[in-house]
């Protein structure tokens, strides 16, 4: 790890892992998309309303995946210093807060002709909601921080103690009665008939590289933005030097 | 006073610590709500702990085979929800959810009247966590049963 965590080094993997990323991702969930939506056939209760689970599954898993990147880096940040965690942190915060979004949007579209209603206060949606808004904090923190030139330590803090709604919103539906559906896929096997898994498992792998190569790209302007910052400073105090003499 | 740990490990430790305080404390308030923060009642909880009548409650589990039965009114249905250990008679006038079948989920909005007969204001169909295109159905039936009876457990 300490070796990627030099920013030249990064750099340098970054620029060709980016659009590799990108690419295979838009290729990969583009392909799932369209083989959930034409290929697959509708669901025996569900009917064509099954299609958006292809979506909705792999933006649940992205919002908390997004969450916990934020969780280890800020880790990272606390305990080691290291400026690339920092920067890691703030970049995995909005597509992480946009697959939450999606996630909460489709559900509730979802919600409407299946269980007959738009939203419910159970546990699994109340708890993702909360991870949103969660979001929100965090970015707002953040960035207002960076603004400010301050340290990030306090939005480190507040994204470890953030993480402990992951594994809320992952257990709700098992420790209490919900509306929501208890979870299909276990490690003890899959309760989603292998026509909707397989573009189910592509789309996730697609959008998570898609949420990859945003997160790269977004770290590299975070770190574009430092460096530029460092050089108008060096020049303003070159001038300034210069005024004096 | 030298401490024998590096100031990185010695963050690590404290982090550490207060990380598992932290999940620890989350963890007993989860467990404390675990009745609270239900979204419904089971029969079975009804039964063990009859909530008062006319408290409005939700109520949730499969519906009975065989049990759905629509008055002459044309509106009011008559039906029982099971949840295999209790079963509760409910009674609701309005419009069905699509997914409002023999043997489906079901969450019903209501309260407990003096008959012991569930009045719902409210019906809100529940998925179960099976996924499986139409042509399949029936193929494992038992094995189908069995998981919705897992999912209101």
């Amino acid at each position: 790890m300490h070796f990627y965590a030099n920013p030249t080094r990064f750099l340098k993997l970054a620029k060709w892992l980016t659009p590799l990323f990108l690419i295979s991702g838009i290729l990969l969930a583009s392909g799932a998309v369209a083989w959930g939506y034409f290929m697959v056939p509708p669901d025996r209760l569900m009917g064509e309303t099954v299609r958006i689970l292809f979506i909705h599954v792999p933006a649940a898993w992205l919002g908390m995946a997004g969450w916990t990147s934020i969780a280890i880096a800020s880790l990272i940040e606390l305990v080691w210093r290291h400026p690339l965690a920092t920067i890691a942190a703030r970049a995995s915060a909005v597509p992480g807060a946009v697959f939450c979004f999606v996630c909460l949007a489709t559900g509730s579209i979802w919600g409407r002709p299946t269980w007959g209603t738009w939203w419910v206060w159970d546990g699994r949606l109340t708890s993702m909601l909360v991870l949103l808004f969660l979001y929100f904090g965090y970015i707002a923190l953040s960035s207002s921080l960076a603004r400010e030139g301050q340290s990030s330590r306090i939005a480190a803090i507040f994204g470890l103690v953030g993480a402990i709604n992951v594994p809320i919103i992952n257990r709700s539906v098992v420790w209490w009665n919900s509306l929501h559906q208890p979870p299909s896929i276990t490690t003890g096997g899959s309760a989603i008939d292998g026509v909707f898994l397989w573009p189910l498992l592509a789309a996730t792998i697609g959008f998570s590289l898609l949420f990859g190569a945003v997160v790269l790209m977004q770290m590299r302007a975070l770190l574009a933005d430092l460096q530029s910052e460092a050089r108008l400073r060096r020049k303003a105090m070159q001038a300034e030097e210069a005024v004096t003499a | 006073m030298k401490s024998g740990l590096k100031p990185k490990h010695q963050r690590l430790v404290l982090i550490s610590i207060a990380l598992i305080a932290l999940v620890g404390a989350a963890l007993l308030a989860a467990y404390a709500l675990r009745n609270q923060a239900s979204y419904f009642y089971v029969p079975a909880d009804i039964e063990s702990d009859p909530p008062q009548v006319g408290q409005a409650i939700r109520l949730g589990g499969m519906v009975e085979v065989g049990s759905i039965n629509t008055a002459t009114d044309g509106i009011t249905t008559n039906f029982i929800v099971q949840d295999g250990i209790a079963r509760v008679p409910v009674q609701f006038a309005g419009i069905l959810p699509d997914l409002f079948v023999e043997g489906s989920g079901v969450v019903a909005e209501g309260r407990m009247e003096d008959g012991g007969t569930f009045v719902a204001d409210n019906l809100l169909a529940k998925h179960d966590e099976n996924y499986m295109p139409k042509e399949l159905e029936g193929m494992e039936t038992a094995q189908m049963r069995e998981a919705l009876e897992a999912s209101v457990e």
